[in-house]
């Protein structure tokens, strides 16, 4: 009998130890949200692994799901920047984008650049998309606008190239330093995609500031962040580490992962 | 559970009941779902709504579940709208902690990971454990198949299904039999687990994916739409929540000694009655 109830006693015992760590939530679990701590670093590896197995999974030419224009019930949210603040920016918005220069340069064969009436009266695309925040929600709506890929063999990318950084206008964020301004990146796959556009207009009108005037680029088989708006350059690079903190983007930065196809 | 049934005289042979498959599947499993439900919640925090259909509704209402906080004459109070009936919920949803400086997260710090919020991390973790859980998954399902496990264990038997009302009766008067197998509700709520809730939460996490959707759009087909596959991926979860109770509660009922052995050793003490076989420990 005693050592029944010493059994007891140790399963209660470690019953209360076992709640305990589980109600003292979470804070044992903390610091996984450091970016320098190496148990972080070995499971954003899984997100590597995400990528290879989506890339060798998901044919190169496959599209993401179109829909029907009755499906288009509201209009399309707006998130992150909605209103750039920046010199360069509020200039442009000012004069309705008249003076507004896409630029493709980097490991190009020759520098590019377009006005905004050019990229308008190259071969367009129409798509009705869903369009999926790393939040959670979805939404959605008509993007129209012109290819990138026929924009990129334009310039002429160079075999080495590996990436496409996309350069935005918007200070995302404001700090005592100075604004961080929004950039992305993508690798060729993604920027050869037929669905990856150069959008400027959204169910049918003219795409809006609060959701990226004058162009926005579409990924849509990746998530929202991965769709950078006030868009102004695109830069042919081998490596993502000379810009921001070297992770391809603004939210790779803060720790959200680089693909974001999941 | 009186100190009777535990008496040596009144139990049957000590029988090698779970095999190393199981064994380390179970607890792999175990801390895996430990740590997809916590950062689970934290991701779900990031937008504390769940819809029917393809997209979210902003400018229409397709939500089922929203989980928020709103301001009253007596200040803010946390607020659950469940199938559209509103719920006070504030202390546990949407407001929790010390209020004199609540935080207004859907889910309170307590249960998620990291316990401040942050989405970023919240999903690394959630797919590193995902990884790990479906490897896992795979693994159980092969060698289940190959060493018996399934077909002895898992998946009832017209014998068990005739045998069910009378195992519910013996539940509901706190009887268990402790046999050479499982009995029929242990049967069926593994079988529900391992068959239908582990592939669906797995198959709705994927839906979850754009990258996925192009693969296999298939996906968005079966579970009616993204936002769908996302609320039926959280219904998954507390039912699991609930599976993660029962067994937690049977597991002190029926002698957690006993029952923690088997699966850490593989050595289970049967019940009085229990014929004697080759290879049992008397």
């Amino acid at each position: 009998m005693s050592r029944l109830i010493t059994r007891r006693n140790f399963l209660r015992g470690s019953a209360l130890a076992g709640s305990g760590l589980v109600l003292a939530g979470c804070d044992q679990f903390d610091f996984l949200g450091r970016s320098d701590n190496p148990v972080r670093g070995v499971m954003e590896q899984a997100n590597v692994l995400t990528y290879r197995a989506q890339r060798a999974l998901i044919g190169d030419q496959a599209l993401a799901r179109e829909y029907s224009a009755s499906e288009i019930r509201q209009g399309m949210k707006p998130n992150g920047s909605v209103e750039p603040s920046t010199p360069e920016y509020m200039f442009l918005k000012m004069q309705d984008f008249a003076p507004y220069r896409l630029t493709v340069k980097g490991m190009v064969e020759r520098e590019v650049s377009f006005s905004l009436d050019e990229l308008r009266n190259m071969p367009a695309r129409s798509q009705i998309t869903r369009h999926d925040c790393v939040e959670g929600w979805s939404c959605i709506a008509k993007w129209t606008g012109t290819q990138l890929g026929p924009i990129l063999d334009m310039a002429g990318v160079k075999p080495q190239a590996r990436f496409c950084v996309y350069h935005c206008f918007d200070n995302i964020q404001r700090t005592l330093a100075g604004d961080i301004l929004y950039y992305e990146s993508s690798d060729l796959v993604d920027a050869y995609h037929p669905q990856t556009i150069l959008s400027y207009g959204l169910n049918d009108q003219v795409l809006p500031v609060a959701n990226g005037a004058p162009i926005r680029l579409r990924i849509e088989r990746a998530l929202g962040y991965k769709q950078p708006k006030y868009l102004h350059t695109i830069e042919l690079v081998d490596d993502l580490k000379p810009f921001g903190q070297g992770k391809g983007g603004y939210w790779p930065d803060n720790g959200y992962d680089w693909y974001g196809g999941i | 559970m009186s100190d009777a049934t535990e008496l040596p005289a009144s139990t049957g042979p000590l029988i090698y009941r779970q095999s190393v498959w199981t064994r380390v599947t179970h607890w792999v499993w175990a801390i895996c779902l430990f740590f997809l439900l916590l950062t689970g919640l934290q991701i779900f925090n990031a937008h504390p709504a769940l819809y029917i259909g393809q997209e979210s509704g902003f400018e229409y209402e397709n939500a089922v579940l929203e989980i928020g906080a709103i301001n009253t004459e007596a200040g803010p109070r946390g607020r659950t709208i469940l199938f559209g009936r509103s719920f006070d919920t504030t202390g546990v949803l949407g407001m929790s902690g010390d209020m004199a400086r609540p935080s207004f997260t859907a889910f309170p710090g307590a249960v998620t990971i990291p316990s401040y919020r942050d989405l970023a991390t919240g999903r690394v973790v959630h797919f590193f454990f995902g990884w790990i859980f479906v490897g896992t998954m795979l693994l159980w399902f092969v060698a289940s198949f190959i060493n018996g496990h399934i077909r002895r264990d898992i998946v009832p038997k017209p014998a068990d299904l005739a045998g069910l009302p009378r195992d519910m009766a013996e539940h509901a008067r706190l009887r268990f039999k402790r046999g050479r197998s499982y009995g029929p509700l242990q049967k069926l709520s593994y079988f529900t687990v391992f068959f239908i809730l582990f592939p669906l939460i797995v198959a709705t996490g994927l839906t979850m994916s754009p990258g996925l959707d192009t693969a296999w759009p298939f996906l968005l087909d079966i579970f009616g739409g993204r936002q769908t596959a996302r609320t039926i991926h959280f219904s998954v979860m507390v039912l699991l929540v609930a599976f993660f109770v029962v067994h937690i509660v049977m597991l002190l009922l029926a002698g957690p000694i006993n029952e923690l052995r088997s699966m850490v050793t593989g050595w289970y003490r049967t019940g009085p009655g229990t014929p004697d076989a080759e290879g049992d420990r008397p």
